[in-house]
């Protein structure tokens, strides 16, 4: 099995709440690190993309992995932000680094 | 919730590219020249990727791997130069030795 086929594939609805992964593994990872650890609302499915984690180091990257955008509230992201509670920010973030909230 | 996301990322984990939310002071929006070697970068980059030779998810791995000093103190085309030599290196397109040998000569000649 390639590493690739070893990643548990979750599904997402738009609007269902998801929290990313806290965690910090070493690597080519698309997911900043800001945003680890965060709550956020699936904003839509970007379909099933190329696994860039695993392309960074010369595999296929295939089984593609379901790719979402997902908004969080800057408010909750930034210490002291001082913007108006409606501002989002809107990050697509891999399947694996989503977890249901 | 009971704190932020950032309040306590190991900081050894994160990447010197990784810098979203980090003070990064006022944007320079002016428009500037690109130069020959840096068409000529980009140029090779392309061709290389479009015959499969390395994916560009390698090229920025290798940029991401090039050390906080390195990856400051270089301009953009500077860290592809950079990636795309250890990527032909990982792939075994050309030798350490070649490339070495071909910089010392190029360096002899005063080229840019």
């Amino acid at each position: 099995m390639t590493p690739a086929a070893r990643l548990s594939v979750k599904r997402f609805k738009p609007g269902q709440a998801v929290r990313v992964r806290r965690a910090f593994p070493p690597g080519h990872i698309r997911t900043p690190i800001y945003i680890r650890g965060a709550a956020g609302v699936i904003e839509r499915d970007c379909g099933d993309c190329v696994n860039a984690e695993e392309r960074a180091f010369a595999r296929s990257g295939l089984p593609a992995l379901p790719l979402y955008r997902v908004r969080f509230r800057q408010q909750e992201i930034w210490p002291g932000y001082d913007g108006p509670d409606s501002d989002s920010i809107e990050i697509e973030i891999y399947a694996n680094w989503l977890e249901p909230a | 919730m009971t704190g932020f996301p950032s309040d306590d990322v190991p900081e050894l984990a994160r990447g010197v590219h990784d810098m979203g939310g980090l003070p990064g002071g006022p944007v320079d929006r002016h428009e500037h020249a690109v130069s020959l070697w840096e068409k000529r970068v980009d140029a090779l980059l392309v061709l290389l990727t479009r015959k499969g030779v390395f994916s560009v998810d390698e090229l920025r791995n290798a940029i991401e791997r090039l050390g906080a000093e390195a990856y400051t103190a270089m301009s953009y085309y500077e860290r592809w130069t950079a990636s795309i030599a250890w990527n032909l290196m990982q792939r075994g397109v050309i030798t350490a030795d070649e490339l070495g040998k071909r910089m010392a000569e190029i360096e002899a000649e005063g080229r840019q």
